[in-house]
């Protein structure tokens, strides 16, 4: 039988989907950054070159994408910290809302700021 | 997802928390003082303050990341336990290793 | 009766694990209930059909099945609520083995009661005096906020951490648990810390709220949960615990 997909649109359901999807990002993109960083290695004058590259528009596009996931990730993480170690608060769907908000906001600034 | 997994997983998050912030100022910081490459090695080369601070930030990002894509291939793939468990300590390893030599490439003088 | 009397268009699922949806011409009453449509279908125009029901006003939890997508109880949603253009698909509850049509075999949703230590153990005998029970105590408030489950499987169809995780115990187990955790009487203890916190246990709950979302006793098992996340932590970090 297949699923049907009509419940799953809670928003709660859509945070902890976007939760998972932002944590998988950032584990893709950590070894990248990483690696990156290693081209210090290599001495300053590489990775001036690498830092001169992530000026680009583009770049910087990306750059604000993931700051949106990791805020997003982060937000949405505290917000599960405190629900699983701290008393019950109704007014969860809120707080996703709010959390992914702010992230959105800061990456903006961030954007707004670089681009 | 063990209980003890599961407690790594909340304890190296909520370590994160104000690392990541850190993390996320410093970024904003450099950028706006449009620091060069020379700038940002001349603050962290010899700095046993930056060590420390990336040091534990990699290995609670390596940790806490292996335990994610754990749990996400036990739910989302068909690979057991067994597999997943394995798949995502290689996984941990790697993040490990290239973050430290990462750290270890901006803060060894 | 009018010739034209409106009409809806039912498909029902037909089958067990394989199979289809089936559509059917059912007319359309006032105040009709999904359950209403389905005992239309089985009297009516094929008594091969298989579900179940048995108060049909709302109290046993019996009747529940997928409607539109959403695991709920068919004897207490109106058709006007959920049908679509005059069309609404039925299906057995989620997350079950199909045995035939809609109805699901309900074993796996009660063993999984069992393994998560769902039963009161007693700790007194008649010779003892009652327990008195202050009934505004943090623990009795947290057991009565728990106790109204009457096993119906909604929360366990809705849930996603069930459907991603055969060995999950899902919400209803775990919920029941809270609640005789909270029993001053109970002498369950350091087993049911151990059923609750082990292989399939609470920690596997990513807080989805679907249960609490769907659950038609307005229970929130999520909230249950998450006091067994805290039971569990501090029994595991006192040394209480043994994972």
């Amino acid at each position: 039988m297949t699923a049907r997909l009509q419940h799953r649109t809670g928003v709660l359901w859509i945070a902890a989907l976007v939760h998972r999807l932002s944590g998988l990002a950032l584990a893709i993109f950590l070894p990248v950054h990483f690696l990156t960083l290693g081209l210090a290695i290599g001495g300053e004058a590489r990775l001036d070159s690498f830092l001169r590259w992530t000026d680009a528009p583009l770049v910087q596009l990306s750059e604000g994408g993931l700051l949106f996931f990791l805020l997003l990730h982060l937000l949405g993480g505290l917000r599960l910290l405190v629900l699983e170690n701290l008393d019950w608060h109704d007014g969860q769907k809120q707080l996703a809302t709010l959390a992914a908000a702010v992230s959105a906001v800061v990456a903006f600034i961030f954007l707004a700021r670089a681009l | 997802m063990s209980l003890p997994l599961y407690l790594w997983q909340r304890l190296t998050a909520a370590v994160m928390a104000p690392l990541v912030l850190v993390h996320v100022a410093v970024i904003f910081y450099a950028s706006r003082k449009g620091l060069s490459a020379g700038d940002i090695l001349g603050r962290t080369r010899g700095s046993l303050m930056w060590a420390s601070f990336y040091g534990a930030f990699v290995a609670a990002a390596a940790l806490h990341a292996a335990i994610g894509v754990r749990n996400v291939l036990i739910e989302w793939s068909p690979l057991g336990e067994g597999r997943a468990g394995m798949f995502s300590t290689l996984f941990g390893l790697l993040l490990l290793v290239l973050g430290l030599r990462a750290v270890a490439a901006v803060v060894l003088p | 009766m009018s010739e034209t009397s409106p009409e809806l268009t039912v498909s029902l699922w037909r089958g067990a694990q394989q199979g289809r949806y089936v559509a059917y011409k059912v007319p359309m009453r006032a105040s009709q209930t999904v359950l209403d449509v389905v005992t239309f279908v089985q009297r009516h125009l094929d008594p091969t059909l298989a579900y179940r029901f048995a108060c049909r006003v709302g109290v046993c939890g019996s009747c529940a099945m997928t409607v539109n997508g959403r695991p709920r109880w068919t004897c207490r949603t109106h058709v006007s609520k959920v049908s679509k253009g005059g069309r609404i698909e039925i299906g057995p509850l989620e997350n079950l083995p199909v045995i035939k049509d809609l109805a699901t075999d309900m074993r796996p949703f009660f063993e999984k009661w069992q393994q998560a230590e769902g039963s009161f153990v007693p700790s007194k005998t008649r010779h003892d005096p009652i327990e008195t029970i202050a009934p505004g105590s943090a623990a009795r408030m947290a057991a009565d906020a728990a106790i109204e489950c009457i096993n119906c499987g909604v929360c366990y169809a809705a849930c996603d951490t069930v459907r991603w995780d055969a060995s999950y115990l899902g919400p209803a187990a775990l919920n029941r648990a809270w609640s005789l955790v909270n029993d001053q009487r109970d002498a369950g203890g350091a087993v049911r810390l151990r059923a609750i916190a082990g292989s399939g246990g609470c920690q596997l709950c990513h807080s989805h709220q679907s249960c609490q979302e769907y659950c038609p006793q307005s229970l929130n098992p999520t909230r249950s949960i998450a006091g067994l996340k805290r039971r569990a932590t501090r029994a595991y970090l006192s040394g209480e615990l043994k994972a």
